[in-house]
């Protein structure tokens, strides 16, 4: 019996994958460690609120150095007074180091930032309150201001899903169709298609063998979340597996459509970076896509990498089950079946 | 020749973009028949050969494989050939044992073909070496234990020792002799060495242009250098080397 298996030559293919996968030391560190690290720096970077330390362009001279306003709920605040010139003052804004820019006329003070600039806005507000001027737009007082601690709404709870999507969808997009260009160019998926190997195996081994190891990181990065934020899943989690499948099976269905004809790997990664450079930036990975422009947001909840991110956060922080996700998982399943199918018709074995 | 060719060619035209590839071949080739297709480089002869293995489709002619086209008999076919392509790299992180076990499970052969081949090749010690740190002649060995993994009644190798040392070169002419006496196989091979020709084949192909310039055993190929136009200096040293150049007008490595 455990000899029949061992003939079997989908067995066979998903075995040489893990272990061309496992003998890779890059697989590793790029899907476990890199993963771990990311949400690690952004989580607490975003999560724990530390003191602030504010650059202030002051034109002209100033008595001022230095005010911290304390804060307990929020952090402190500092805001350190630099005396600047103008064009002094500009290098610095442009460069980031500062962005507001005070200036002393007819007695009254003038604050010069971008009003497009919401780091601008807030140094405003909490700048203007410190000076006492009166704002229209800040009447909050500190003792009005009560911190959001519950799970679910910190930063992390909103990174975690984003990242396991995003994983999903690298790992797809490169992992498959690295194999398949490589195996191509090197003339490998020509022997192999010169012998009774079924055509079909050699993807679905390719397939299967990313979706286990898209487990092994999600888990872990999952694992490790607990672990340091005490993350969880508020949802359905057999809704959590079955959108994770399908968004796997979305991105491979992708991935195998892309590399189904070329043998340059340069082409590769270019059709790769441009389909997963702008959904890495608009799906809400890494911040809302609620920032966007209002037209735009109907488009972007339609990209697979925003279904996906969505979904497992829909799952993970708001309890969701299959309900709300079956819409998700039915898009996403059928996006990978529909690349797939396109892509077996168009593909290039020799 | 009375009994069925096992591979028949008739009249095969194969063209890219620019290039005539194979102008025209007619080839029989009979069972146990162990043939050489000789020719200098861009002569045609991966494509003639990749033909036959029915990875390159004809544009034109027919080629039958023990009377059966490729058109709806590939299933059928692929089970009874083995063979070699010019340039194939095995995935690099798999070991030499763990490679023969993939492409046999593609034959749903088992563990004990895969032994008996790791020992035809000579590469019992490097079982456990992963392909990637394999020497030329070892690789060109793993692709020939490959081929021979279904005990093919066909076998076609494109130039099977191109770039190995003469030592590694006999290591692989010392397996197809073997085979030669054992088994009841056909050999397709094609090469640049006349002396691997001479070696280990029976009949010769020589073409150029996608055409075929000669063909025969070595005794006729040799019979024919006396009415050449170009005559050798000293007649005991005439080979088949002598006949190349004169119908090519060039050298076989050039
Ligand atoms: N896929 C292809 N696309 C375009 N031209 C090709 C292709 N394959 C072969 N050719 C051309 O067809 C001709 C014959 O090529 P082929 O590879 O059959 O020669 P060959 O005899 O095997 O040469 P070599 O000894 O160098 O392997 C050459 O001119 C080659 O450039
Ligand atoms: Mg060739």
């Amino acid at each position: 019996m455990i000899e029949r298996i061992s003939h079997n030559q989908l067995f066979q293919l998903i075995l040489a994958n893990i272990r061309e996968l496992i003998r890779e030391p890059g697989v590793l560190f790029w899907g476990i460690i890199f993963p771990i690290l990311m949400s690690l720096g952004l989580g607490v970077a975003f999560t724990r609120k530390k003191d602030v330390v504010t650059n202030i362009g002051v034109i002209g001279q100033t008595h001022f150095r230095k005010i911290t306003v304390p804060d307990d709920k929020l952090g402190n605040n500092t805001f350190i007074f630099q005396s600047l010139t103008w064009k002094e003052a500009m290098i610095k804004l442009k460069r980031g180091n500062l962005n507001l820019i005070l200036e002393e006329k007819n007695g009254a003070v003038q604050y010069h930032f971008d009003p497009m600039n919401p780091d601008a806005q807030l140094t405003y507000l909490k700048l203007a309150r410190v000076l006492n001027t009166p704002t229209s737009l800040g009447k909050a007082t500190n003792s009005e201001i009560l911190p959001l601690k519950v799970n679910g709404t910190r930063y992390i709870d909103f990174l975690i899903p984003g990242l396991i999507a995003m994983g999903v969808m690298m790992s797809c997009m490169w992992g498959v169709s690295y194999a398949i260009i490589e195996r191509r160019s090197k003339k490998l998926l020509r022997r192999m298609v010169a012998t009774p190997m079924k055509r079909s195996n050699f993807l679905i081994a390719l397939i299967t063998v990313r979706v286990m190891m898209n487990f092994v990181e999600a888990g872990l990065l999952f694992l490790f979340a607990w672990l340091a934020f005490n993350i969880t899943v508020q949802g359905n989690v057999a809704a959590l597996f079955a959108l994770f499948i399908a968004g796997n099976f979305a991105f491979a269905g992708i991935a195998i459509f892309i590399s189904s004809h070329t043998a340059k790997t340069e082409v590769g990664n270019g059709l790769i970076n441009a389909l997963s450079m702008p959904m890495m930036v608009l799906s809400g990975v890494f911040f809302s896509y609620h920032n966007f422009p209002e037209w735009s947001i109907p488009v972007i909840q339609k990209f697979p990498l925003t279904m996906m991110a969505d979904g497992i956060r829909s799952i993970m922080t708001e309890g969701a089950g299959f309900a709300e996700t079956v819409l998700p998982i039915a898009i996403l399943a059928s996006t990978g079946l529909i690349f797939f199918v396109a892509g077996m018709k168009i593909f290039r074995w020799h | 020749m009375n009994v069925e060719p096992i591979i028949e060619i008739r009249n095969v035209h194969k063209s890219f973009k620019t290039v005539q590839a194979v102008r025209g071949i007619d080839l029989c080739i009979s069972p146990g028949q162990f043939v050489a297709v000789l020719g200098p480089n861009g002569a045609g002869k991966t494509t003639l050969v990749e033909m036959i293995e029915g990875i390159q489709q004809p544009d034109f002619g027919d080629i039958f494989i023990m009377g059966k086209t490729w058109k709806g008999n590939e299933k059928y076919l692929r089970h009874l050939i083995g063979l070699s392509l010019q340039e194939t790299h095995f995935i690099d992180k798999l070991s030499v044992w763990e490679t023969l076990r993939l492409f046999a499970s593609f034959f749903e052969i088992g563990k004990d073909r895969c032994e008996e081949t790791l020992n035809l090749i000579g590469l019992e010690e490097k079982r456990k070496a992963w392909v990637v740190n394999l020497s030329g002649g070892q690789r060109q060995r793993l692709a020939l234990g490959i081929a021979l993994l279904n005990k093919p009644r066909v076998l076609l190798l494109d130039e099977p020792t191109t770039g190995l040392d003469p030592n590694a070169r006999r290591e692989i002419w010392a397996i197809l002799l073997k085979l030669k006496n054992q088994l009841n196989t056909s050999l397709v091979l094609t090469t640049h060495y006349m002396e691997e020709a001479e070696q280990l084949c029976d009949y010769i192909v020589i073409i150029d242009h996608g055409k075929i310039l000669k063909q025969g055993s070595i005794a006729e190929l040799l019979g024919e250098i006396q009415d050449l136009p170009v005559k050798p200096l000293e007649i005991r040293k005439i080979t088949l080397d002598d006949l190349f150049i004169s119908l090519t007008g060039r050298h076989l490595n050039d």
